[in-house]
């Protein structure tokens, strides 16, 4: 471990580590420009120089290793005539346009150069100006503005692994460009925006919308998928105008996923904001008192077990607990589920359901076979860490069907159900690799789940496992991934019918009250069921229904959501929900309330720790009794991964516009500007 | 100079033919295994020579997928060197060379004959389409300045009417002689050898 001075500050750094980490250590800190923490280090900015003690000329400090006893002054007037330097050439070409850049505000260029720029340019030559490029529907560039720090294609060619950006031609009129002007094939492509320190890359959708400093912020999570990403929700007034990512090293590290970042104009489109009753098949407003009325009665004219209810797959835990309590105490039956498809789930023990080696379990691990999984897109932001795995320890990743390019290279097997069950017979190569390696991964996807023989599989790969060590102490090598964001947090709290198929007798017709919290994705033929769908958007669900009750999304409630690892999180409220909509726990309490006379909650706050205080119980107490009746049939299938339209995977995502472009741009759909 | 762009008008493929495959072949092999890559520079100058002293976007393609790596790493490469064309210059590809020494001998004149018989403007296709000129930094060879290279041929101590005679023999489709256009044996002193005369080959 180097020791060296900073400032005649002591630090010890870790081998390997450079002299701005060094300088950061000790509490001084670095202009920078094209060094970033995730990315290799390029060194090209020179706005990070520094003094070392016996070197005639400044040192780049982020591109020099940090040695045994180096003398680093980060102040000196000498410093800052370097750095005075660097920004004069900086901004030589760069334009004055800070009052109609969208990145006033919170550009690291502003920031920087109200410290080392100078009030006068001797620069008088002509600016060199750029053309604009086009890099898809979500990245609007401006590139007269770019200082060539090169982050964003280190980010496209590392991280996110689609080697698409690239910097053509040579010094003045060197320019970022995709190749031929192509838009770029990424769903991690927006991160370019926030990499970028100046206003070169900056947001299509948000363009001209709102000052950083007007905007209220309010740091949550992400339900676009079940990894639970750290966002950030910057409000104005009511609409959500932007998401951005914030560092959370144990999920989403810096990145999110463009469904993420964008499908928030979602959230201001197709909302339902009062009550509806649909009168001879047309929807009228009603008032919240009408609509518990009609509800009232309606439970009070049909029996029991002729009542049904689903939550959906972008509900909270709150949300999921009550709908379970509304109809464990109100309603006195258990016809509730979660699921919206018939996939196998053997909830007796936790470790079934969840991603029980961890995302940054993926760094250790050695080998990594997806079984009907597509992690590119049914978890963005793990595949990214799947692909830094392989960059940084050449982690080889098997899959079980050729799922297209996963921006890494994996061998692929032939995709029949047959093969997993060879391999985990132990009679494959294959399973020899299993068995050799320290830190197998086995990740499966929901597909498979859904297959006849889903048990079987799923048995015969945790025997397999469990026989071969592969269980341990700091290691679990079994890995459901789950597509949505409250999948792991509706099995942990239970909302599952064990005793009968529910979706089966909904597709017979048996019900006469179906009760849909959230829920879009049942695909049942309607007859005379009479429907209640409680949700935010009017998609397929409120489309069928007969009371539409309007609850809130994932940004105007608080909300626990546990992600796909089993990690609970809580969402913030960043905006309040339209109109007459209410929070969803808010509803379900209110319509108890009339059925019965009684809340179930006081308040939010009772329900939340009755809810933790539940879900300790349910932990304490899996036995096997959860067990669904057994089903170990095998019989040979193909494996095909029925993967939801990724830009249109929930009722937020297919209600943005920004999705249906990024659609678009990814089918190669030219815009006519007729499309309304 | 400004940023230099790919051609309009793009032949829709481009394969090595067999020679230029053999070139290929005989460079990749001189990198060890897995740094193929950095064989682009010259595969991109063997596609420049095959096509008419250009590099068509095809062929960044085809070396591309031949070193599988991105095209788009070898688009970097061949926008940032000035010497790979990416757009048409006919089979006689003239770089007059205006740099200092040559600037003081009369290079100016050169540009002069240049813009007579091959066109106006430099980058632009004679009218045959079959020469184009070009002024370049130095070439390396002042002592016989002024000087142009045609292709791979040095033409030096040329004037102004030296240069029309090569045009007009490289338009007829002759070859003209390339070297020193005074007489000079290389890079000789004018009016024979002052010094080394015992040694025959020096």
């Amino acid at each position: 471990m180097p020791k060296l001075k900073v400032n005649d500050i002591e630090v010890e750094v870790e081998e390997g580590l450079t002299v701005l980490q060094a300088c950061e250590k000790a509490g001084a800190e670095i202009p920078r420009f094209c060094y970033h923490e995730k990315l290799s280090i390029a060194g090209n900015c020179r706005m990070c120089l520094v003094e070392m003690e016996k070197s005639p000329k400044p040192i780049a400090s982020c591109a020099m290793p940090a040695a045994e006893g180096m003398n680093i002054k980060t102040n000196t007037p000498f410093v800052e005539k370097a750095r005075k330097g660097v920004m004069e050439f900086l901004l030589a070409n760069h334009p004055l346009d800070c009052p109609v850049c969208d990145q006033g505000g919170e550009c690291d260029l502003q920031d920087q150069s109200m410290f080392y720029g100078v009030d006068k340019s001797r620069f008088k030559e002509n600016k060199r100006a750029v053309p604009e490029k086009h890099m898809g529907p979500l990245i609007k560039t401006q590139m007269t503005r770019c200082i060539h720090c090169t982050r964003c294609v280190r980010f496209a060619t590392e991280v996110a692994g689609v080697s698409e950006l690239g910097a053509i031609g040579r010094g003045e009129d060197m320019q970022i460009a995709t190749y031929l002007e192509q838009s770029m094939q990424s769903e991690l492509s927006a991160n370019v925006i926030d990499l970028c320190p100046v206003g070169a890359l900056t947001s299509k959708p948000y363009v001209f919308e709102a000052r950083p400093w007007e905007l209220k912020k309010t740091e949550t999570v992400d339900v676009m998928d079940a990894v639970g990403s750290n966002v950030r929700v910057d409000t104005y007034d009511w609409e959500v105008k932007r998401v951005l990512p914030i560092i959370n090293e144990d999920i989403n590290e810096e990145w999110i996923s463009d469904k993420t970042r964008y499908a928030c104009d979602g959230l201001l489109n197709q909302r339902l904001d009062t009550p509806f009753i649909k009168y001879n098949g047309k929807f009228e407003k009603a008032s919240w008192s009408e609509v518990f009325k009609i509800i009232k009665s309606k439970f009070e004219n049909s029996s029991n077990d002729k009542v049904c209810g689903f939550v959906g797959d972008l509900t909270n835990m709150e949300t999921g607990y009550i709908f379970k309590e509304f109809f464990d105490r109100t309603l006195n039956n258990n016809n509730y589920d979660s699921r919206s498809d018939n996939r196998f789930l053997d909830d007796s023990e936790r470790e079934n359901y969840i991603f029980n080696s961890s995302i940054n379990g993926i760094e250790d691990s050695d080998l990594i076979f997806l079984i009907g999984a597509n992690p590119r897109y049914e978890a963005t932001i793990l595949n990214a860490r799947i692909r830094k795995a392989f960059v940084n320890n050449n982690t080889k990743v098997i899959s079980l069907n050729d799922v297209g390019d996963l921006t890494y290279p994996y061998k692929n097997l032939d995709g029949q159900t047959q093969t997993i069950k060879t391999i985990f017979e132990g009679s494959e190569d294959i399973s020899k690799e299993i068995i050799s390696a320290s830190k197998p991964m086995i990740i499966i996807g929901e597909s498979l789940l859904k297959f006849n023989s889903a048990e079987y599989l799923f048995n015969l790969i945790k025997n397999f496992l469990k026989k071969n060590n592969k269980f341990t102490k700091d290691w679990n090598p079994l890995n459901i991934l789950s597509c949505d964001a409250a999948t792991v947090g509706n099995f942990d709290l239970g909302i599952l019918n064990r005793e009968k198929n529910l979706l089966e007798e909904l597709k017979c017709n048996k019900f006469e009250i179906v009760f849909l919290v959230g829920q879009d994705n049942l695909e049942f033929n309607k007859k005379d069921e009479f429907v209640i769908y409680q949700g935010s958007h009017g998609d397929k669900g409120a489309e069928i229904a007969d009371i539409i009750l309007p609850g809130s999304a994932y940004t105007e409630q608080d909300g626990y959501f546990t992600n796909l690892e089993g990690k609970i999180q809580k969402a913030y409220k960043a905006s309040y929900p339209p109109g007459e909509a209410k929070e969803d726990w808010q509803i379900l309490n209110e319509l108890a309330e009339v059925m019965n006379n009684r809340k179930l909650f006081n308040d939010k706050d009772e329900l939340e720790s009755s809810m933790f205080n539940y879900l300790k119980l349910q932990q304490e107490n899996r036995t096997t009794k959860n067990k669904e009746k057994t089903n170990l049939e095998f019989q040979n299938e193909k494996l095909n991964i029925q993967l939801k339209d990724y830009y249109f995977s929930n009722v937020i995502a297919r209600s943005s516009k920004t999705m249906v472009e990024c659609n678009n741009s990814k089918l190669n759909i030219k815009s006519t500007g007729t499309e309304g | 100079m400004s940023l230099r762009r790919p051609a309009k008008n793009q032949p829709e493929t481009f394969e090595f033919s067999s020679s230029s495959m053999e070139e290929a072949n005989k460079i990749v092999l001189k990198y060890p295994e897995g740094k193929q890559q950095s064989a682009v520079m010259a595969l991109l100058y063997i596609a420049q020579k095959q096509n008419d002293n250009w590099i068509p976007l095809a062929a960044m393609k085809y070396i591309a997928k031949f070193l599988h790596m991105p095209y788009i790493k070898v688009y970097e490469v061949a926008t940032f060197y000035t010497m790979y064309n990416l757009s048409p210059v006919g089979k006689y590809f003239v770089q007059v060379c205006t740099t200092t020494p040559c600037m003081i001998r009369g290079a100016n004149k050169l540009v002069e004959a240049c813009k007579e018989k091959i066109s106006d403007k430099e980058n632009e296709l004679s009218n045959d389409k079959s020469c184009s000129w070009m002024e370049v930094e130095c070439l390396g060879a002042c002592v016989n300045a002024p000087m142009m290279q045609i292709n791979d041929n040095y033409y030096e101590d040329l004037d102004k009417e030296k240069t029309l005679e090569i045009f007009d023999k490289i338009l007829k489709g002759e070859d003209p002689k390339p070297g020193s256009y005074r007489g000079r044996l290389n890079t000789e002193p004018e009016n024979n050898r002052k010094t080394l005369m015992d040694i025959k080959n020096a």
